[in-house]
């Protein structure tokens, strides 16, 4: 008798739900209604947004009328949070739109190929200066910051680990990283003018300010790489009688090469985009100087892009959009070798 | 991954165990060089703080004219960092909540194809140079939004932030926060997004099986755990925001002023930006008062990042 009972409605394990497929039902109602609204003038933007804020109230609110309020909730949590990642990704592809469509039509032979020397009014000029001064300072900065960055890995994990000079490495390249840009050009700016005299600006000063930024970068990324590296292959060279050195040169390294190249480009792409320091130490320039060492400033693209907006003019406009697509392609490059690197050399780690 | 470095079986210890006596020299040579990269390390650092402290700190009392009409250091710092952190607060209330919603996307909510290449759009934005962002906020994003500068000011004109006359133009702090927002973006969204990635597995299914409804076993399972992760990916984002100097100073045009307003003409300063626009200064005593005041941000962007980092000890501590 009483198991009749349990049958019944209220003691079933299950509630009213939703009909299956029921956001594809609201998404197509609240597209509809931005149609609408589209319809009714209101503008591509308006009609996205009163679209997505009628999926955002009517699915949760069917949830509530159905089921209840805990659904509700669930629901309106994952419409805010697939909603927030439709806003995030508007910008990107704005600047990207931007970048390639306002950069493309000032991309010419001419531009790629002139400098900004004695150009006035509405004369073809060109950004080959702050390109040539672009390779020169972050390859200053890459061979300071490389060699430097690895060997202290190596240090951390292969000699130091745990001790305390190791300790205090670590601190310290996490302080490094928190170093304002800004503050890193600052610094190579004060040092050479106390070393070569008051207001040098030149090339290798904003190498040295962009390798204070770049090799914190590459001390972590090659340390993660050296503690992929199997301890097993450094015993076996150690039983084989192979010196601490050889084993690190000629098998921990290359092991552990393919990341470390990729960690490197990486450091070199977020460094060769920076503006703040060499506007502080390498400076402007509006001719073409291809000496680092020589107390000229040495202009870059970063801050040729600045220096063009701030212009003020159509034209200058123009020239830092053109710049902007050259910075964006030389960091795309970097990007996409990085990301080369790192496949073709995947850890093989063997487990 | 797969292979954890084991501290107790360091092979590393003993270089002297080369029975041969061979490759001793080249041991103490290499060895020699790995100490001396770490040690520069230490070195570079404290010539920061040295050659900064030599060349600011002149820069704390010359002659009033150079302090951009604010007659004292204190009277030019303290609108300046007023500003820097007023900005940089600015942007992450705009980025927090997106930050984590689309942390949560990528290891909660997203199918693992759309997760995946999610995670590397955020990445690419991270990998946009600042200069680029603030192109496209001054000669973009900041015209666009005169409308918005004008519907704020008119009808939440009574709030302090939008009381004035709005901006013509667009290039705002208002503009410029929203740009900043976007830059600081992608580094809470992957700190967020690998301590969400770190809740126990069983926690999870454990709330679940509990009838939790995804959003509650997010609340009950993921936040709990991940709290500290949360606040020190906070802390890094306000530190890269503080430092930040291009998105301002292309964008906001600006003024030496402590003041709320954020949709006018007259955009407080912060200290990078004020910085960044005396590029071309060439005068010592001017030269040594931007220094000071870099000083002053470093000193200020370290004292956050330590903050973080402590919140990060005591979260693994507990």
């Amino acid at each position: 008798m009483s198991n009749i009972d349990l049958s019944n409605e209220e003691t079933t394990l299950s509630h009213a739900t939703l009909p299956r497929g029921a956001q594809w039902l609201v998404g197509v109602a609240a597209i509809a209604l931005g149609g609408l609204a589209l319809v009714l003038g209101m503008g591509i933007v308006g009609a996205v947004v009163i679209g997505v804020l009628a999926f955002l109230i009517g699915y949760p609110l069917w949830a509530l009328l159905v089921e209840n309020r805990r659904s509700a909730t669930d629901k309106l949590i994952t419409g805010l949070v697939w909603t927030a990642f439709g806003i995030a990704v508007i910008p990107l592809i704005w600047l990207v739109y931007m970048v390639v469509a306002r950069g493309a039509s000032v991309i010419s032979p001419e531009f790629l190929t002139y400098s900004m020397r004695s150009v006035t009014g509405d004369e073809q000029g060109g950004l080959y200066h702050a390109l040539m001064g672009t390779l020169i300072v972050t390859g200053i900065a890459a061979l300071i910051s490389i060699p430097i960055g690895i060997m202290t890995a190596i240090y951390l994990i292969e000699y130091g680990k745990g001790n305390r000079l190791a300790k205090a490495i670590t601190f310290l390249v996490d302080v490094m990283t928190g170093i304002p840009s800004i503050v890193a050009g600052l610094f190579a700016f004060a040092l050479f003018t106390l070393l070569v005299g008051p207001g040098t600006r030149f090339g290798f000063g904003g190498g040295v300010a962009l390798s204070l930024l770049m090799i914190p970068t590459v001390v972590r990324s090659t340390e993660e790489m050296l503690k992929l590296v199997p301890d097993d292959l450094r015993e076996a060279a150690y039983a084989l009688g192979v010196p601490k050195w050889r084993t690190i040169t000629r098998m921990v390294l290359p092991t552990a090469i393919g990341g470390i190249v990729t960690g490197v480009v990486l450091a070199i792409s977020r460094v060769i985009g920076e503006t703040a320091p060499l506007l502080v130490a390498s400076g402007f320039n509006p001719n073409m100087n291809s000496n680092a060492f020589d107390d000229s400033p040495m202009m870059t693209v970063p801050v040729f892009i600045f220096t063009q907006l701030s212009e003020a003019t159509a034209k200058g406009v123009s020239y830092a959009w053109g710049g902007a697509l050259v910075l964006f392609v030389l960091v795309m490059v970097l990007n996409l070798i990085a990301r080369i690197v790192g496949t073709i050399f995947a850890p093989k780690t063997g487990r | 991954m797969t292979v954890a470095a084991d501290p107790g079986a360091d092979p590393g210890v003993d270089p002297k165990s080369d029975l041969s006596g061979r490759g001793s020299v080249g041991d103490v040579v290499f060895r020699g060089l790995a100490v001396a990269a770490a040690s520069l390390i230490l070195v570079a650092l404290a010539a920061v703080f040295i050659f900064l402290g030599i060349e600011g700190i002149p820069g704390f009392n010359v002659d009033a004219q150079h302090y951009a009409g604010q007659g004292s250091f204190l009277g030019l710092v303290v609108p300046l960092l007023f500003a820097t952190m007023y900005a940089a607060v600015l942007a992450l209330i705009i980025a927090v909540p997106f930050s984590v919603a689309i942390a949560l996307f990528i290891s909660h909510y997203a199918p693992r194809r759309v997760a995946v290449p999610v995670a590397y759009v955020i990445d690419l934005l991270a990998a946009v140079p600042s200069v680029v962002f603030g192109l496209w906020g001054a000669v973009a994003l900041g015209p666009y939004l005169v409308p918005a500068h004008a519907w704020l000011a008119e009808h939440l004109g009574w709030l302090p932030f939008f009381d004035g006359q709005p901006s013509g133009n667009g290039r705002t702090l208002f503009t410029a926060s929203i740009v900043l927002a976007v830059m600081i973006l992608p580094i809470i969204t992957s700190i967020c997004r690998e301590v969400f990635a770190q809740t126990p597995r069983l926690h999870e299914e454990a709330a679940l099986a509990l009838g939790a409804t995804r959003w509650e076993m997010v609340r009950y399972a993921v936040f709990p755990y991940a709290r500290s992760g949360m606040v020190s990916a906070v802390m890094l984002g306000l530190g890269r925001a503080l430092g930040e100097t291009m998105a301002i100073a292309m964008i906001a045009s600006p003024k030496v002023v402590i003041s709320l307003f954020i949709v006018g003409t007259q955009n407080p300063q912060t200290i990078a930006a004020h910085i960044a626009q005396g590029y071309k200064e060439s005068t010592p005593d001017r030269l040594s008062v931007l220094i000071a005041t870099g000083l002053v941000l470093f000193a200020f962007t370290f004292l956050v990042n330590a903050f973080a980092r402590w919140i990060v000890a005591r979260g693994r501590a507990k």
